[in-house]
């Protein structure tokens, strides 16, 4: 069985696939560029305490990412920790 | 003469490419009517001299924020693209170079970071893609030069490329293209790798932070220190103060014009603290005192943004920022602003909303003392200076975080959250360091020495006819009944609109009580901006929210001096 997360639930250290992205035309164009896109597998690096940017790790390229842009990105955990 | 384009995401060396085509003779402009600065200069190859400009890094030429919509415009005015792409991200590089295939421009790609690809076990068949692509592609590695030649040599070969492709199937084209000529060879973290990751991480990475500040002030205080006492003081008062003296004796030691140019003589003497001439404290205090510790913030600042620690800082206070209405990013505007009010506020330039530019301006010039002031408060505290700086220092650091979340609330507007790339960690490339340092502080010179001179004619005039000796009179009482200050303190907070420094150094001699002096301190550092980070900031808030942030700072200043004079 499959877990179904957002990004901000994930632990660190932890690697998904994208399978659902909650966003508008604007997050969604800043997200692609950068190769975050359904599909794509990304690991993700830590999450900050009150609120903070969650940084994932995709293709050889780190993001950080704002908390409320990270809950609207759903993941499928392939290999829990 | 010809534009030379140089495009492509943050982070991928553009700007070490653009070092390498250009001489010592790159400014700084700005985009007119944005908040966007570019770097340009001129590049000869054999008779023909181009323009070369450093277009802001984008991932693309969709225009979702302002830096994008820049690029947009700065491309349709270009005659020829450079694209910089990252070798060792070539997947992502490849979307902006696509867009750009389709815009038919004469069009050229740089693949650089070329040798960092292969350290990474990463091969690409750079001819291949250029087939592929119908545009020559150079493998580069602006770091060592390498590249860089043939990058010149094939420059006349660029052209509009033929290559077409539907954009709904971009991503796919794209793989493709990698599949094609891109090959990868598994390979372990490396000890910088497992750095940069746990550098974010809270547990390492505040401790981390910490640690970094701490020696990067420390190295700061150093260099300015060690210029002003060895460079700027020595080399004004022998070379500079002969001079004004005679010109001094010359304007016949008193009058209007010698006034204005050289203030007034303390005792015979010309001293740069108090003489307020033009010519004496408006130039030694932007060149002697200030420029110094700048010049020791930008190093410092230069230093962590090339390693790439900077994003990693910004991610880690970003959490606390957003509470605050502003983004991680803002954490340089306030190192800055510990060194000069003034670039710390030019800096809230790299903030996205006016919202964020407008708060973090105004918490800038109400909590954030520069070095000169700082200096003097330590001065000022004597030997109660434990106690009187932890006191003074934590108060502004409270006020900060209290204005900052009532800021937050009534300010409207919005704030972006942090997305942003963080590159891996890198040795910085000293002739790059240069070369930045040295167009900053030439910037800073430009920009802020002006500001100060014409700070030091209005309060000469202000003085002279007068008006300054009025509103004293007339505040006096308030400050004397909200803050606790003897009415001499006035003088001292009046001067304090030139230089904060300056006016502290006139508290000294009122022998206050320790409270008292906790109490100048603050109140000095949050009441009003001194003039040259007051004229910044009129540029950059303009005049209405100028108004507001002044009404903020008045207003804090007198119920924050007032609650230290009850609880102290």
């Amino acid at each position: 069985m499959v877990n179904r997360i957002s990004l901000v639930n994930m632990v660190a250290g932890q690697t998904g696939r994208i399978v659902q992205i909650d966003g508008g035309y604007g997050m969604m164009c800043k997200l692609d560029a950068l190769g975050i896109r359904v599909g794509k597998q990304v690991h993700k690096v830590s999450g900050q305490p009150m609120g903070g940017p969650v940084i994932i790790s995709q293709g050889g390229t780190q993001v950080a990412l704002g908390f409320g842009m990270a809950r609207r990105i759903w993941v499928e955990i392939e290999r829990p920790e | 003469m010809k534009k030379i384009l140089l495009m492509g995401n943050p982070n991928t060396g553009k700007s070490t490419v653009f070092n390498r085509l250009t001489g010592t003779n790159v400014i700084i402009s700005n985009y007119p009517g944005t908040t966007v600065d570019f770097t340009q200069g001129k590049m000869r190859i054999g008779e023909e001299e181009m323009m070369v400009i450093d277009v802001p890094g984008t991932y693309s030429l969709d225009p979702s924020d302002e830096a994008q919509k820049v690029a947009m415009k700065m491309f349709k005015e270009g005659d020829l693209v450079i694209n910089v792409v990252d070798a060792t991200g070539l997947e992502k590089s490849l979307n902006l170079t696509m867009q750009l295939i389709k815009e038919r421009k004469p069009l050229m790609v740089a693949i650089n970071f070329w040798d960092e690809a292969k350290h990474k076990g990463i091969s690409i068949d750079a001819q291949k893609l250029e087939k592929i692509l119908g545009i020559p592609c150079v493998p580069t590695c602006a770091v060592t030069g390498e590249g860089i030649k043939e990058l010149t040599e094939r420059l006349k070969e660029a052209k509009p490329p033929q290559f077409d492709y539907e954009n709904k199937e971009k991503w796919h084209v794209i793989g493709d293209i990698i599949n094609h000529t891109q090959d990868l060879r598994h390979r372990h973290h490396t000890l910088g790798e497992r750095l940069g990751d746990i550098s974010v991480i809270p547990a390492f990475g505040i401790p981390l932070a910490l640690v970094v500040l701490f020696i990067a002030f420390k190295i700061v205080r150093f260099i300015g220190e060690g210029l002003i006492g060895y460079v700027f003081e020595p080399g004004f008062e022998k070379l500079w103060t002969p001079l004004m003296l005679r010109l001094s004796a010359l304007l016949g030691s008193g009058g209007f014009i010698h006034n204005i140019l050289i203030g007034n003589l303390i005792e015979g003497e010309i001293d740069y603290g108090q003489s307020f001439g033009l010519l004496t404290t408006g130039i030694f205090v932007p060149i002697g005192a200030v420029l110094p510790y700048v010049f020791g913030f930008y190093i410092m600042l230069s230093v962590l943004e090339d390693c790439g620690y900077l994003p990693r800082l910004a991610v880690l206070v970003d959490g606390l920022m957003h509470h605050l209405g502003i983004h991680g990013f803002a954490i340089i505007p306030m190192m800055l602003g510990l060194g000069c009010n003034v670039p710390g506020i030019l800096s809230t330039r790299i903030l996205e909303t006016k919202r964020e530019r407008f708060i973090a301006a105004t918490l800038l010039s109400i909590a954030v003392p520069c070095a000169a002031l700082q200096a003097m408060i330590v001065g000022l505290m004597g030997k109660d200076v434990v106690v009187g700086l932890t006191v003074a220092y934590g108060t502004l650091l409270v006020v900060w975080v209290i204005l900052g979340l009532l800021m937050a609330h009534l300010v409207r507007g919005e704030s972006l959250e942090i997305f942003v790339e963080i590159p891996p960690y890198r040795r910085p490339y000293i002739r790059d360091l240069l070369k930045k340092i040295w167009i900053r502080i030439r910037w800073f010179i430009k920009e802020a020495i002006p500001f100060v001179l014409l700070g030091v004619f209005i309060v000469n005039i202000l003085y002279i006819l007068g008006i300054i000796q009025f509103v004293g009179k007339y505040t006096a009482p308030v400050i004397s009944g909200t803050f606790g200050l003897p009415k001499e303190a006035v003088g001292a907070l009046l001067v304090g609109f030139l230089r904060k420094d300056v006016a502290v150094g006139m508290l000294a001699p009122l022998a206050l009580t320790l409270k008292q002096r906790i109490i100048a301190s603050v109140v000095l550092t949050m009441y009003f901006p001194c003039v040259a980070t007051f004229a910044t900031l009129i540029r950059e808030l303009g005049p209405i929210d100028m108004l507001k942030a002044t009404a903020i700072m008045l207003a804090s200043v007198l119920i924050v001096g007032r609650i230290l004079n009850l609880i102290l």
